[in-house]
């Protein structure tokens, strides 16, 4: 086992030095080069120069890189010419929030998909299958932005049963130690800022969700189809068991392990739903931050970012394997 | 004040649009539990952005100088609504007859937030610290209005600075401040009333470390807290804990109950971000926020049906399609001409902007004095521009066309819908356009400002009551915007800024305006009133066209 | 954004190497499936009216006919002469509509087509050659599949400028990745194969297996595939457009575009933030429903 972890581990270096490398050319691939990129166009030449020499831009380009790998390791990517403050700050300010919107999206997503797929299954090929599998394909089909302004219109504007934007309500005195509003409250023993956090969370995490929903769906559908066949299951029936009982000790259980990978590779996708739906909804995390770094051309903040970003996918996608290398030993061997 | 300067008072001047507005929460509404004490409440305003700095002298955006002007008062202000100079924590003012010398005499009531006395060695302070900017702090990025209105810096540091207007200050007695200038200004007065010139306290400046900077010109790192989180002045309203600004999503100010005039009625007044303008339509919609500012033009009918209160602003401000005269073939005065008849401005301005906008005939609104009733004028007559195309002897009639996009100004709420109708009506005379696009900051600003937008759309808000502020800004000197050079036009601005009997400007800015447009460096075609939405029960928000209203008289019911 | 991006990662080797024979009878079980056929016929009705436009949009697509009628508050909605209504600038909405469908048909084929030629070169070479090839193109593989796809388009948008072209080629390049680790994983599987094992003991030369047996029984995932990309990139061409980073001219209607400006006149005319969108989704639609149930066609998993 240990041995299985390490040698994912070792994966994890070229990959992130292979990004390293992407986003070290791709900010020198910007229009007016390196410096202009990250201080603005209105920089003027001592700028320039400070900046040129503080990353080492008159050098051979390996002296640049190594410079901007030892500054990339140690978490410094300048600062954010939207808000003068280092990009790392906005990191922290701004990643609670995608984590807890992200994990309320997955979560609505399981909640939905895994008895969905499961319904498609046990009526394979029959009309409740048909519409479990197209709904769930329609919400691959609705760009998230527009699913998220069709929510906001109909749930926050005309019936006005949530907020229309941002994380808390302005009048609310909360603190937030942590950042993930919702677990602040609980916290703090602020049980109605959580409560608000919850109502505010509700309307984004929809509209996240319908990226997963449709693959979750699938798996569980493909997953209970091949469980359902299998020999201990058929031999559960002609023993006469309940369905329910066989569903429940037999299939789901089987069907799940498949469903939880799945949703460890959802994380790069859900980031790049969180930009649009954070966009739509105010809501102050990453994504929000990141579509106004492109609309100001923050690069220093981009660059930063899309490296971190990537990192936690990876790692992310580390720990999924390794979890369910431990749930089951066949896949150490793969 | 050209170059860089000229695009931050662009952002300037857009901010403004979106100034301040005073509402207060419904005390029903109001659920924060923190116990409010008193009356007045919570209002709740929906921003466009989040403060830069809570620093009058670092800033430039209107959404940083919504908050500065509840928290800040600067020596002198304007009048509710208008832009007329009143007494503000100067009761008084006088110039020498040089114009020279400026004596204020400061009210004796008034303290800092933080207990200190506002004084002449406060207003010296003040002034010193500006003066004396140093690296970083004297890049027109960080001290842009300083840079606009002075010119330069005791030490300047960089190519582009002068010399500055501003000599000294001296504490003739505790309530007597004497500001010594090295050249006689028409502007220097007004422009003072800006939140760029307001009052800090100097205890705070120094203890919080206001000057301490780090980074590049563009991209400053303030290092000091004062900014952040101890703005200390003598306003209304104040910051009375630093983590009452929660960077990015929301500040909350609260009422100063020291406060030497009638205290602000509000408990507490709160700046929530929602960058997107139909967001923030719908949140207060929803009763999540009580206004907000940037009313788009096609939110005012349903807000006004559902009971909600709008407010519009004296319309001070202009758009306009520029020309590049370095570019042909718009150096020939009838292809100028001939674009001027070729736009239906009528029908662009009723097509775009909300009732009451006018149609421009000239680079400054009328509320200004200076304002020529009779400027030549260029009808909507495709058939004249044909004509004037054929006379002007051109025959290459491509054109690249230029639009801002990430932008929503109140002259230009949406200016790919201005550049279409425009288009639509330049091919139908014969021109060929290029559509040319960039996000407002930095790239559009930038790309227009080095000269390389052949034809491009552009406007400005004022910044405060003075015609320099408009026609000196665009033409008192020549640059890449305009990309010409007409002595005539350039030299009579100048000496209308230097002169100080207000006849005589008046002649010469009205003459102005009549040679300009005979030049035609670009078409105005639009002035429009910009637009503050509040809910129901809010009142005693005083719209003003500098866009620099003060909360404090408003209440929430 | 991309689905197929997660599909990519976890189920290539759930596809089983389709025979002309697997195809035949995957086709026939296509044709009486009513989820595919709903798919069949929103493709269809996208495609003709795409290929179709200028003989059945009412207006031209940049023809006026509302010039002078509209403020923004007045936006006249649906009427038997204009059945969407006009837009913001007097035009004829359906007919924007319509002339839309050509941007769109245009950025999904070409994003798919270029990603789909860079993503079998860069397989081709990874399952062709194996070893040493194999580890470095997989690793590059890996590096692009680490960036959330969104967000790679906008790195790539940015560097590219704004242009219908840098649209096409972002989409494109997010889609590679995902087209290379497909076909690898066929290859490889093909490879071990008693058919490909028999004409190389037979003599066979390397590249003339690879060229006649082993890439063409690795197509059909790769058709799955590429008609699940056509639906991505029409999506993601509209998310690019939404976030300012679509195609030049504005005035060449784009249903991401006009999604995104109308958000302005919401309040005034709805309707013209709800025809855009609705016409992304029946593109989409259309070819995801076809594209998964030819998966499942594929897949003898499913053959009972």
């Amino acid at each position: 086992m240990l041995k299985f972890v390490v040698r994912r581990l070792l994966l994890l270096g070229p990959i992130l030095l292979g990004l390293s490398v992407l986003l070290f050319f791709w900010v020198r691939a910007l229009p007016g080069g390196p410096a202009v990129a990250l201080l603005g166009e209105r920089a003027t030449p001592e700028s320039l120069a400070r900046v040129e020499q503080l990353y080492g831009l008159d050098q051979p380009w390996y002296v640049q890189y190594s410079k901007f790998l030892t500054r990339a390791v140690q978490l410094d990517f300048g600062n954010s010419t939207q808000t003068n403050r280092p990009v790392t700050e906005e990191m922290a300010r701004t990643f609670p929030a995608t984590f807890e919107l992200a994990v309320a999206a997955l979560l609505l997503a399981v909640a939905v998909g895994i008895p969905l797929g499961y319904l498609a299954a046990r009526h394979y090929g029959r009309w409740l299958d048909n519409l479990s599998v197209t709904g769930s394909l329609l919400g691959v089909a609705i760009p998230v932005f527009f699913l998220a302004y069709i929510l906001k219109y109909v749930f926050a504007v005309r019936l006005g049963w949530f907020p229309t934007q941002g994380r808390q309500d302005p009048r609310m005195d909360a603190d937030h130690p942590t950042g993930l509003y919702v677990l602040d409250g609980i916290l703090t023993g602020n049980l109605e800022a959580s409560w608000d956090a919850v109502m505010h969370l509700v309307l984004p995490a929809f509209a996240l969700a319908s990226i997963p929903l449709a693959i979750i769906v699938r798996i569980t559908r493909a997953s209970v189809l091949d469980v359902v066949h299998e020999d201990y299951v058929r031999t559960a029936e002609a023993k006469g068991l309940w369905e329910r009982t066989i569903t429940r000790r037999h299939v789901l259980r089987n069907a799940l392990l498949p469903v939880v990978t799945v949703v460890g590779l959802q994380a790069g996708l859900l980031f790049s739903g969180a930009i649009l739906t954070e966009t739509v909804f105010a809501f102050d995390g990453v994504g929000r931050f990141v579509a106004e770094a492109i609309s100001n051309r923050d690069y220093a903040v981009l660059q930063g970012f899309i490296l971190v970003i990537a990192a936690l996918y990876v790692l992310i996608n580390l720990a999924v394997d390794v979890s369910y290398g431990l749930i089951d030993p066949r896949v150490r061997v793969k | 004040m050209r170059g860089t300067g000229l695009k931050r008072r662009l952002i300037a001047g857009a901010i403004a649009g979106g100034l301040v507005l005073t509402v207060a929460a419904c005390g029903g509404d109001d659920d924060s539990g923190s116990g409010a004490s008193g009356d007045g409440g919570t209002l709740v305003f929906g921003a466009s952005a989040d403060p830069v700095i809570l620093d009058g002298a670092l800033i430039s955006d209107g959404e940083s100088a919504r908050p500065i002007q509840q928290i800040y008062e600067g020596l002198v202000g304007t009048e509710e609504g208008g832009t007329e100079l009143v007494p503000e924590l100067a009761e008084s003012w006088e110039p020498s007859d040089d114009g020279l010398q400026w004596t204020f005499t400061l009210r004796d009531d008034v303290t800092f937030h933080d207990g200190e006395p506002f004084n002449a060695e406060a207003v010296c302070f003040n002034f010193d610290r500006w003066y004396n900017f140093s690296g970083i702090m004297q890049s027109p990025s960080v001290s842009y209005y300083w840079n606009a209105v002075m010119g330069g810096f005791a030490n300047n540091e960089g190519p582009e600075q002068g010399e500055s207007m501003y000599a000294s200050c001296e504490a003739t007695d505790e309530f007597t401040a004497t500001v010594t200038l090295t050249r006689p200004s028409s502007t220097f007065i007004s422009a003072l009333a800006m939140p760029a010139f307001s009052m800090a306290s100097p205890k705070a400046l120094e203890e919080y470390e206001a000057d301490a900077v780090s980074g590049t010109g563009e991209s400053p790192s303030f290092d000091g807290t004062f900014g952040y989180e101890h703005p200390v002045g003598t306003g209304p309203f104040m910051l009375a804990d630093p983590s009452d600004w929660e960077r990015g999503s929301q500040l909350t100010l609260t009422r100063n109950d020291d406060y030497w005039g009638e205290p602000a009625k509000l408990e507490r007044l709160i700046f929530t971000v929602i960058p997107d303008g139909p967001a923030r339509r719908q949140a207060l919609e929803a009763g999540d926020i009580d206004g907000y500012d940037l009313v788009a033009p096609a939110d005012l009918g349903a807000l006004e049906q559902a009971g909600f209160q709008i407010l519009y602003r004296p319309a001070f401000n202009v758009a306009y399609v520029g020309f590049q005269q370095n570019t042909p073939p718009l150096d020939n005065l009838k292809i100028r001409q001939a674009i001027a008849h070729a736009i239906n401005r009528e029908n662009l301005v009723r097509t775009n902007y909300p009732e009451g906008s006018q149609v421009a005939t000239q680079f400054m609104p009328p509320e200004l004095f200076g304002y020529a009733e009779d400027v030549p004028t260029y009808e909507y007559d495709p058939e004249l521009a044909k004509q004037l195309i054929a006379e002007s002897g051109e025959t290459n009639l491509d054109i690249e066309f230029w639009y801002p996009t990430d932008v929503s100004r109140p002259y230009m709420p949406n200016a790919e819908a201005n550049w279409e109708l425009i288009r639509t009506d330049l091919e139908a005379v014969g021109f060929t356009i290029t559509p040319k696009r960039a996000p407002w900051d930095p790239d559009y600003l930038n790309t227009y400002q080095t000269g390389n937008t052949p034809m491009y759309l552009i406007g400005w808000t004022g910044d405060f009551g003075d015609p320099d502020n408009f026609l000196g800004t665009f033409f008192k000197n020549p640059n890449q915007e305009f990309a010409f050079n007409n002595p005539e036009i350039h030299q009579l601005l100048q000496q209308a800024e230097a002169e100080t009997d207000l006849e005589a400007r008046t002649a010469l800015y009205e003459e102005a305006n009549r040679l300009i447009m005979e030049f035609l460096p670009g078409v105005p075609y639009v002035h429009t009133e910009p637009a503050v939405a509040f809910a129901e029960g809010v009142s005693g928000y005083v719209p003003g066209p500098l866009n620099n209203e003060s909360f404090a008289s408003v209440t929430v019911e | 954004m991309s689905l197929s991006q997660v599909e990519a990662a976890t189920e290539s080797d759930q596809l089983e190497p389709g025979g002309a024979n697997l195809r035949r009878a995957a086709w026939r079980r296509l044709r009486r499936d009513p989820v595919a056929l709903v798919g069949f016929a929103l493709i269809a009705m996208f495609v003709l009216v795409a290929i179709l436009a200028p003989l059945i949009a009412p207006y031209g697509p940049r023809d006026q006919p509302g010039a002078g009628l509209i403020t923004p508050t007045t936006i006249p909605g649906p009427s038997a002469e204009h059945w969407f209504g006009l837009d913001e600038q007097g035009r004829d909405e359906l007919s924007r509509i319509i002339y839309g469908a050509r941007q769109s048909l245009l950025v999904g084929v070409v994003a798919m087509l270029l990603g789909m030629a860079g993503g079998l070169v860069l397989g081709m070479l990874a399952g062709a050659f194996g070893r040493w090839v194999d580890t470095v193109v997989m690793r590059i593989v890996d590096v692009m599949l680490s960036i959330p796809g969104l967000l790679m388009a906008i790195a790539i948008a940015a560097v590219l400028g704004q242009s219908l072209t840098s649209v096409m080629i972002a989409i494109a390049v997010i889609n590679v990745p995902i087209f290379a680790r497909l076909l690898r994983g066929q290859m490889l599987s093909q490879r071990e194969s008693d058919y490909v094992l028999a004409a190389r003991s037979l003599g066979v030369r390397h590249r003339s297996i690879v060229l006649s047996h082993v890439l063409p029984n690795s197509m059909s995932p790769v058709i799955v595939q590429a008609t699940l990309t056509l639906a991505t990139a029409i999506i993601e061409a509209a998310a690019l457009s939404f976030l300012g980073l679509g195609g030049a001219d504005p005035s060449v209607p784009e249903w991401g575009r006009m999604l995104a400006s109308t958000q302005l006149y919401l309040a005034s005319a709805p309707h013209l933030a709800l025809f855009p969108g609705l016409a992304i989704v029946i593109a989409a639609l259309g070819f995801t429903l076809v594209g998964e149930r030819l998966r499942e066609a594929l897949d003898p998993k499913y053959r009972r």
